[in-house]
């Protein structure tokens, strides 16, 4: 990494520094929720008595699951166990404590109970020198909010059996507790996209798609887990809540072992496209700097997250084709080489990456990076157009962070329209000057 | 709950092979047969509850339909033989709503499971050794209970002791059943590593897990009958998902870094996969000095990228005839810790990189980077360094033909103790007796792009020749 880039990046400077608007906007949000629920639970509470076995056995399952976080892939943030605690309390009406009366939980303690169970979770993040994630614990707690609103509103609990009506039938209680998790979901997925839109600067619409694709299988395992969990509790109290804590953990931990290996395998594609590196083929730090300027050029032009990865791998192993040479290339610099020996090192390369069997899309990249943009046929993918520019760029300037020497690359770019695509040099000049960290 | 899988096993390449069952083992299935149906002919079906009779037959069918889904949707472990799938929650929902005979029932539906590529005695073993841990998980229940039925709030502490009592008879019969019948089939050398306790632990504690959902689905068939059972389907399936996804994370991740290893031994002629054998030797010697699973793949992977340095010696000094100067030696010896450079950022144990680092150590403190003598040398890399000069010593050279295994054994023994770990030694020369050992074939004259190494760094019977000042 460059010392340019560094000083760019968000963790380097000071935490209010780094946050935006819409980040600003969200907390202060969920900041005026907790603060009016707190007060007119205050208010609610000298005339209603509080069944605080409830409070405080769903509290600890939501700071037990924000404790236990789920890296997602892509740096993504996730707290399913918590989710299903708070879902759950927020859709819980009343909670029958042996053979006492059942009392009626008002929303605004539902969303007391769980900002106080999130925070109590994330203290030990913060004591451990972990993020905190208050972006991701208040698009929990508002959407946790939402649902817990809704739920209690007149038009929905005509629809459920109450303790005054219980001959309501138990499906259609069902439909509409996953149709507010859905409305709960919807909140989360929507915020976080919007969120990440920004920070990595995607479009919302393409970070929404990516959201959704990513979540949704989660999504789905929390609210089926919320509404055993209400019909649960209702049957047998809280005690089984208990019974809870293994599947969700099992679940988890079959998640987080995914999550593992997707890092490990980048981890591990980073650091062995570095032999050419080690191997004199090419500048220190090439390979990593290509793939950043790769992605970063992608998101711009609107490239969704599984094609983002494939072409991150191609754009770090875009140069492994150099190993057939006998002897280096001078300064590794493949923009210099005649176009058929370019053919030639990306076909190779191509021919090692295919041999693994599973990454063809990436194989595919990498066979075409040298194919000039314009009037080849087949015409190379928007994937190979990339890295060839990308690889251009960086053979040009290197790591210098010079501006004039990267517009004269920019530049020099421009004048060749057959070799280079044109709407790729236009994001590339956008991001040249940004250098967006690469959060995949 | 897990599955005995013997006949077919899947290897990373994805090729197929049929395992023998052995006598002992055929001896074995029969005894749990008989011993199932004898147990399953002293219980009822249903023990009365306050279930009406027709509601019971639904019920077992609905747990029946779900056990033989979640058996036939299973998700590979690590493990390749041993496959992973939450259907006890089924047979311990039987146990807590009808009994001991019902649970038993339920878990007899591995008969039928519908995946293919099952030999009958796996199906027999499967169905008779469910069935008995269904009667074992469910009269446990009765005993502690007295009870069966609907749990109700009141007594639910009660309920759910003997539940939890009921799911560690379940995980026991089923895994000790299943140990009993991985002990007997030893003969093959693919089922030993199998059997080793890999990831036993996290088998164990799933398996757990999710039979505290069976509970769950008897606590919600009050509420809502047959659609506890479809309900507690999705996060089954969802976790399904994430586990299948890992497996085929890490098939996928092996087979990029073998391409990638491949593609830094492209250089060089005469290596070509050195580093796939090395691999295999250190996993063999791994397996017969009894590490354990994590670190067998730790050293699998060691092993392939233990050279990966060598790609920053430059190719005219790795292809030089005459005696090395003492600078050239130098970027030989440098290897290692161009190795570690490039490895280090990868999430490896530490153990593995240690491996890399000091593989050209020798026991009598003679060896390179460091010089390290005796057991200073970490265990992974003494481990590699065997397998690494007996791959050397049995492949061809452009200066010499390849030796045979035998000659390699016999250079081996006479290292042992100055330049190899002697106990290292041993394991190796005895996992070859039993596994053999494959050469790589006669290399033809080398025709394309690739160098050719004319010394062998790795070679101890013809050491690097260096120019004496």
């Amino acid at each position: 990494m460059t010392s340019a880039t560094r000083r760019l990046e968000p963790d380097r400077l000071a935490y209010w520094q780094a946050m935006d608007s819409g980040r600003l906007l969200l907390m202060g949000a969920a900041a005026m929720l907790v603060t009016a629920s707190f007060a007119v639970s205050a208010v609610v509470l000298r005339h209603q008595a509080v069944d605080w076995h409830a409070a405080l056995a769903f509290g600890g399952f939501v700071a037990f699951g924000e404790l236990l976080r789920l890296a997602l892939p892509g740096g993504r943030e996730a707290a399913p166990i918590a989710m299903v605690g708070a879902m759950s309390y927020a859709l819980l009406l009343t909670v029958p404590e042996g053979s006492g009366k059942p009392v009626v939980l008002p929303a605004v303690l539902v969303v007391a109970v769980c900002a106080v169970g999130m925070t109590v979770g994330a203290l030990p993040h913060v004591a451990a020198g972990r993020p905190a994630g208050v972006t991701g614990m208040c698009t929990r707690l508002i959407a946790v909010a939402g649902v817990a609103f809704i739920f209690r509103s007149p038009v929905v609990r005509f629809l459920v059996p109450t303790a005054h009506h219980p001959e309501k039938q138990w499906w259609l209680e069902v439909a509409v507790m996953a149709v507010l998790i859905f409305f709960g979901w919807l909140i989360d997925t929507v915020v976080g996209a919007l969120i990440r839109a920004d920070d990595v600067g995607a479009l919302f619409s393409v970070a929404l798609v990516d959201e959704m694709q990513l979540q949704w299988r989660l999504g789905l395992a929390v609210g089926a887990s919320v509404i055993i969990m209400v019909f649960s509790v209702k049957e047998l109290g809280l005690g089984v809540l208990a019974a809870f804590i293994g599947p969700l953990l099992v679940t988890q931990v079959a998640f987080r072992r995914y999550a593992g290996i997707r890092a490990t395998y980048l981890q591990t594609v980073r650091s062995l496209a570095r032999v050419t590196e080690v191997a004199g083929y090419v500048e220190a730090g090439h390979s990593r700097r290509v793939s950043r300027l790769a992605v970063a050029v992608g998101r711009g032009l609107g490239m969704a997250e599984p094609e983002l990865l494939a072409l991150e791998y191609a754009a770090l192993m875009h140069d492994i084709g150099q190993l057939s040479l006998r002897d280096p290339i001078p300064g590794g610099a493949t923009v210099l080489v005649s176009p058929t020996d370019q053919d030639r090192i990306a076909e190779y390369g191509s021919d090692v990456i295919g041999r693994a069997g599973v990454l063809d899309e990436v194989a595919g990249l990498v066979r075409c990076q040298a194919w000039p943009a314009r009037g080849h046929s087949p015409a190379p993918p928007l994937g190979s157009r990339i890295i060839k520019a990308a690889n251009a760029f960086d053979d040009m300037v290197g790591s210098s962070t010079d501006r004039d020497r990267s517009a004269a690359a920019i530049d020099r770019m421009r004048l060749d329209p057959i070799a280079y695509d044109v709407e790729v040099v236009e994001a590339l000049r956008d991001v040249a000057g940004r250098r967006v960290p690469s959060r995949l | 709950m897990t599955s005995g899988q013997l006949g077919i096993s899947r290897t990373a390449t994805g090729a197929e092979r049929e395992v023998r069952i052995s006598m002992a083992a055929r001896i074995y299935i029969g005894v749990v047969v008989l011993a199932a149906v004898a147990a399953m002919s002293q219980t009822t079906v249903f023990v009365s509850t306050q279930m009406p009779v027709q509601h019971r037959w639904v019920a077992l069918a609905v747990l029946m339909a779900l056990f033989l889904i979640c058996d036939s949707a299973r998700a590979p472990l690590t493990s390749r033989q041993t496959k992973w799938s939450p259907s006890s929650s089924a047979t311990l929902a039987a146990a807590v709503l009808l009994g001991p005979g019902a649970a038993g029932l339920v878990g007899a539906m591995s008969l039928l499971s519908l995946r293919r590529r099952l030999q009958a005695e796996e199906r027999l073993f499967n169905g008779a050794m469910h069935a008995l841990a269904g009667v074992a998980a469910g009269s446990t229940y009765l005993a502690i209970n007295d009870t069966v039925g609907l749990p109700k709030n009141a007594e639910f502490s009660e309920i759910f002791l003997a539940f939890a009592a009921a799911a560690a008879v379940h995980v026991l019969a089923n895994h000790g059943l299943l140990w009993g019948i991985y002990r007997l089939n030893r003969g093959d050398p693919g089922l030993r590593a199998e059997a080793s306790e890999s990831s036993l632990v996290l088998l164990l504690a799933s398996d757990l897990g999710y039979a505290s959902l069976g509970l769950v689905i008897a606590s919600l068939w009050s509420a809502m009958m047959w659609f506890a059972a479809v309900i507690v389907l999705v996060p089954l399936f969802v976790a399904r998902w994430a586990m299948a996804q890992f497996a085929e994370e890490q098939l996928a991740y092996a087979a990029t870094m073998n391409a990638l290893c491949q593609a830094v031994e492209t250089k060089d002629y005469y290596t070509r996969g050195h580093g796939d054998r090395v691999s295999r030797g250190a996993v063999m010697i791994a397996n017969q000095i009894g590490m354990n699973a994590a670190r067998t793949e730790a050293i699998r992977f060691a092993g392939m990228l233990h050279d990966v340095g060598k790609l920053g010696v430059p190719t005219q000094v790795l292809q030089k005839t005459g005696p090395l100067t003492e600078d050239e030696f130098a970027t030989i010896q440098l290897h290692p810790m161009r190795g570690l450079e490039i490895v280090r950022e990868i999430g490896f144990l530490y153990e593995a990189l240690n491996g890399i680092m000091h593989h050209h150590e020798r026991i009598d403190g003679r060896g390179y980077p460091m010089g390290l003598a005796g057991h200073e040398i970490p265990e992974f890399a003494r481990v590699i360094a065997v397998a690494d000069a007996f791959d050397s010593m049995t492949s061809t050279r452009s200066y010499r033909e390849a030796k045979s295994i035998d000659q390699g054994i016999v250079e081996l023994r006479k290292g042992a103790g100055t330049q190899f770990d002697p106990v290292v030694v041993q394991a190796f020369i005895a996992a070859i007796a039993r596994d053999g050992w494959e050469r790589p074939g006669p290399a033809g004259a080398p025709i394309d792009l690739a160098t050719v190494t004319v010394q062998d760094h790795d070679d101890p019977t013809a050491p690097l020749q260096v120019v004496v000042p």
